[in-house]
C-alpha cells in the first residue's frame, strides 16, 4: 500500500465536497494502519478557533500511542502567526500524525494554502460543481460508491435525479444514498418518480405553511423552488387547501388538543401548530381563503393557462387575507 | 291496448311509449335510436325497457325470462355502457363496437346500450359513426344524450339516429306511478314527486329507501346549521361523507358479480402447463376491471353530491319563492316552515347569491374540483352571503 501523505491540503469553495475530502482522509488514514493498531484519534478545529495551544495539541500524539489525524476546517481563517506554525510544521511533520488542512481557495488567508503548496504537499481540489455534466458525473460516482448496479449509474438516471432534487450536492448525495437503498441499487426513471413525488408532498407543505404564516417572500420563494424542481402545481394547491381548512375548524373549536385530534381527525400536533397559526386569522378572512383555494383547485387542474401564476395569485391573495386579520385584531 | 310491461317504468311518456312498443313489433325499427331528454326523464329507463322489448317473444311483457334478464342487466346479448370516466375514449368504444357486430347468442337482437354518448371522445364518436352507418344485420345502437346541441352529440351521428324525445315527467305522474306501483298514500307520494323535481328514479328513492330520506332530511337543516366558520366545515365533511357512503353501495353486487363472471372466464384455478403465464394475463385484466370499478364508484359519488345540491339549492328557491309570495308549488313541501323563517331572515338578493353559490360549486365539481374544497368555499358562502 502506498504510504499516505502526513499533510493534505483541501482546496476549494465546496463546503460539502471539503467535508467529504476530509472524512475521505481520515478514512484513508484508519486504512493505512497496520491490523491491530487502535482506531486513529480524530480532531477537528475550526481555522476562527485555532491558537497556539490548540494546534499543539493537534498534532501531538496520544498517551496511548496510535495515529491521530487532525483536520483544520475553514482555513482561510487561521491568523497569520498560527499560518507560520502550521507552514512550519509541514515542513517537518511529526509520525503517525496526519493532518488536513481545508482552504476556500479564496484571497483571504492565502498565505497558508500557498505555503503548503510550495511545500508541495499532497492538494485535492474541491471547487463548486457549476456545469452539468460535472454534476452528472458526481451523481453518477455518488450511484456507484453507494453500490448501483452499472446500468442505474447512467447519465440518464443522473441526470433525472437532478431534474428532481436540484443542484444541492449535500441532497444530491442523500438522494443517491436513498434510492440506491430503496431499489437495492437497481434504479429505474420510474424509482426516481416515487422519490420526488415524496418530496412534492414536503415542498406543498412548506409552501402552505409560509402562506398562511402571511410570509409572503418565504412562500413565494418555496413556490418557485417547487415548480423548478418540477414539482406539480395540484399537490401544492390541495396542501394550501388542507391549511386553510385545518386552521378554520381548529379556530372555531374549544377543547384540549388530544381532544380536538381525535373530534376533527387531525394529529394533535396538527392541532397545535394550527392553534399558534390561527392567532392571525379572522374567521372572514379563513372564509375568503377558502374560497381562493377552491377557485384555485379549478385553475391547477386545467382551467387556467398559467398555472404558475394561478398558485403565485393564490399566495399573494391569501398572505394578504391573514394580515388584514393581523390589522383588525388588537 | 295499453303498452306492454316493461314500458310501465316511463312515467308520463304515453308518445314514447307508443313509438317503442310499435317499433319493437317492426313498424318504424332502424339500427340506431338517440335518445334525448333533461336528466330525470329516464333516457336510459326507456333505452333498457326498449331493449327488453326488442329481446322478449311477447314485444316486452315485463314477466318473461328474457324481460327480466335484460332489466336486470345480465341478458348476454345487451351490453350497457354508463360512462365511467370523464368520457369514454376510442379504444373502449372500438372494443364494445367489435362485440356488439356479433351474431345474437340467445336474443333476437345484439344491443349496445350507450348512455350518455355525449361523453363520447371525438375519436371514439367518429368510431361509432362508422359503425351506425353500416351496422351488422342483427346490431341495435341504443345511444343516450341530454339533447340533440351538437355541442353535445356530432350532426352526424345524431342523423343517422331516429331521435326518441323525452320530457321532464310531470309530478303528478310520478305520484301516481309511486302510488300504483309502489303502494304510498297520495301525500306521501306527493312530496316525494316534488322533491324529486321530476326525477322518477330518485322519487321512488325516496319512496323505498329510508336512507335516501334521511339523507335529504340531513342535507335540508344545513341552512339552519350554518351558523360560524367551523360549522361550514363540519357540514362540508357530513355531505361529502354521506355522499360516499351512499355511492358505496350502489355498484356494490354489481362489482362482485362483474369480477366472478371475469374470473370464471379466465379459468380461474387452473393448473398445468400454461397456468402461470394465463394468470399474469388474468391478474392485468383484472386490475383494469378493477380500475373502471373505481370509476364508476366516483362517479357515483359525484351524482350522489350533486343530488344533494340540488336538494339544497331547491330549499334556497323555495325561500325566494315564499319571499315574494309567489304561487308556486314548492319543492320541499314538508319544509314549508323553515323556508318561510329563511325568507323573513334573508333578503332575496341574499337567497340568489346562495343558490349561485350552490350552482357554482356543481360547475366546479363538474369541471374537476376536488370536491370537498369546492363545497368548503360553497358553504362558507352559504353563511356569509
Ligand atoms: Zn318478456
Amino acid at each position: 500500500m502506498a504510504a499516505l501523505e502526513p499533510i493534505r491540503l483541501i482546496l476549494g469553495d465546496d463546503e460539502f465536497l471539503a467535508e467529504r475530502a476530509a472524512a475521505d482522509y481520515v478514512r484513508a488514514v484508519r486504512a493505512s494502519l497496520p491490523e491491530g493498531e487502535p482506531a486513529p484519534a480524530v480532531n477537528r478545529i475550526s481555522g476562527n478557533d485555532l491558537n497556539t495551544g490548540a494546534f499543539a495539541e493537534l498534532t501531538s500524539p496520544t498517551l496511548f500511542g496510535g495515529a491521530v489525524v487532525g483536520v483544520i476546517e475553514s482555513g482561510q481563517d487561521v491568523d497569520k502567526d498560527l499560518a507560520a506554525a502550521v507552514l512550519a510544521y509541514a515542513e517537518q511533520p511529526a509520525p503517525g500524525i496526519y493532518l488536513a488542512v481545508c482552504h476556500n481557495g479564496g484571497n483571504k488567508g492565502k498565505g497558508l494554502s500557498e505555503g503548503l503548496k510550495k511545500l508541495d504537499v499532497e492538494v485535492v481540489r474541491v471547487p463548486k460543481i457549476k456545469r452539468q455534466p460535472d454534476r452528472v458525473a458526481f451523481v453518477r460516482g455518488e450511484l456507484r460508491d453507494a453500490g448501483a448496479s452499472p446500468r442505474s449509474a447512467s447519465a440518464e438516471i443522473a441526470d433525472t435525479i437532478i431534474q428532481a432534487v436540484g443542484s444541492d450536492l449535500r441532497e444530491l448525495a442523500s438522494a443517491c444514498a436513498q434510492l440506491v437503498a430503496d431499489t437495492d441499487g437497481k434504479i429505474t426513471q420510474e424509482s426516481v418518480a416515487k422519490y420526488y413525488s415524496g418530496r412534492a408532498e414536503v415542498s406543498g407543505f412548506t409552501v402552505a405553511d409560509a402562506t398562511i404564516a402571511g410570509d409572503t417572500a418565504e412562500a413565494l420563494g418555496a413556490l418557485r423552488w417547487a415548480v423548478q424542481v418540477g414539482v406539480d402545481p395540484v399537490p401544492i394547491a390541495d396542501a394550501l387547501a388542507m391549511a386553510v381548512r385545518n386552521l378554520s375548524r381548529v379556530a372555531a373549536e374549544r377543547g384540549g388538543a388530544a381532544q380536538l385530534a381525535g373530534q376533527l381527525g387531525m394529529a394533535p400536533w396538527q392541532v397545535e401548530k394550527a392553534r399558534k397559526q390561527a392567532r392571525n386569522w379572522t374567521a372572514d378572512a379563513l372564509a375568503e381563503a377558502m374560497r381562493v383555494c377552491a377557485r384555485l383547485n379549478g385553475e391547477v387542474k386545467g382551467g387556467a393557462d398559467d398555472r404558475g401564476w394561478a398558485l403565485e395569485h393564490a399566495i399573494l391573495q391569501i398572505t394578504r387575507l391573514s394580515a388584514a386579520g393581523k390589522g383588525s385584531r388588537v | 291496448m295499453t303498452a306492454p310491461g316493461v314500458f310501465d317504468e316511463l312515467v308520463g311518456q304515453d308518445e314514447a311509449r307508443r313509438i317503442l312498443a310499435e317499433a319493437a313489433r317492426g313498424t318504424g325499427m332502424t339500427h340506431a335510436w338517440l335518445f334525448t331528454g333533461p336528466p330525470g326523464s329516464g333516457r336510459s329507463t326507456a333505452a333498457v325497457a326498449f331493449a327488453a322489448a326488442l329481446q322478449c317473444p311477447e314485444g316486452g311483457c315485463g314477466a318473461c325470462h328474457t324481460c327480466r334478464t335484460v332489466l336486470g342487466g345480465t341478458h348476454p346479448d345487451v351490453t350497457r355502457v354508463i360512462p365511467e370516466g370523464l368520457s369514454l375514449g376510442v379504444d373502449q368504444v372500438r372494443g364494445l363496437i367489435l362485440e356488439a357486430g356479433r351474431v345474437p347468442n340467445a336474443g333476437r337482437w345484439q344491443v349496445l346500450i350507450m348512455e350518455d354518448a355525449d361523453r363520447l371522445t371525438e375519436a371514439a364518436a367518429n368510431a361509432l359513426l362508422k359503425a351506425v352507418e353500416e351496422p351488422p344485420a342483427r346490431t341495435v345502437f341504443l345511444l343516450c344524450a341530454p339533447s340533440t346541441n351538437p355541442a353535445e352529440i356530432s350532426v352526424t351521428i345524431r342523423s343517422r339516429c331516429r331521435v326518441m324525445g323525452l320530457r321532464q315527467p310531470p309530478a303528478g305522474a310520478i305520484a301516481d306511478l309511486l302510488v300504483t306501483r309502489d303502494g304510498l298514500d297520495r301525500r306521501e307520494a306527493e312530496l316525494y314527486a316534488a322533491a324529486a323535481q321530476g326525477h322518477v328514479g330518485r322519487a321512488r328513492r325516496l319512496a323505498t329507501d329510508p336512507q335516501a330520506r334521511a339523507k335529504r332530511h340531513d342535507v335540508l337543516q344545513i341552512p339552519r346549521r350554518l351558523t360560524g366558520l367551523g360549522a361550514c366545515f363540519t357540514a362540508a365533511v357530513e355531505l361529502i361523507e354521506a355522499a360516499e357512503a351512499e355511492a358505496a353501495g350502489t355498484y356494490t353486487d354489481q362489482s362482485a358479480a362483474e369480477k366472478e363472471a371475469l374470473e370464471t372466464a379466465l379459468g380461474k384455478g387452473g393448473t398445468g402447463k400454461g397456468a402461470s403465464k394465463a394468470a399474469r394475463g388474468s391478474a392485468s385484466a383484472l386490475k383494469e376491471l378493477e380500475k373502471r370499478q373505481k370509476t364508476r364508484d366516483t362517479r357515483a359519488q359525484r351524482d350522489s353530491l350533486d343530488r344533494a345540491l340540488v336538494d339544497l339549492a331547491a330549499f334556497y328557491r323555495d325561500a325566494l319563492a315564499a319571499g315574494f309570495g309567489a304561487r308556486v308549488n314548492p319543492i320541499h313541501p314538508d319544509m314549508a316552515e323553515t323556508t318561510r323563517a329563511a325568507a323573513a331572515r334573508l333578503s332575496a338578493e341574499s337567497l340568489l347569491r346562495r343558490i349561485d353559490a350552490i350552482l357554482e360549486c356543481r360547475k366546479a365539481i363538474e369541471a374537476n374540483v376536488r370536491p370537498r374544497i369546492a363545497v368548503e368555499a360553497m358553504m362558507t358562502r352559504l353563511w356569509q352571503s
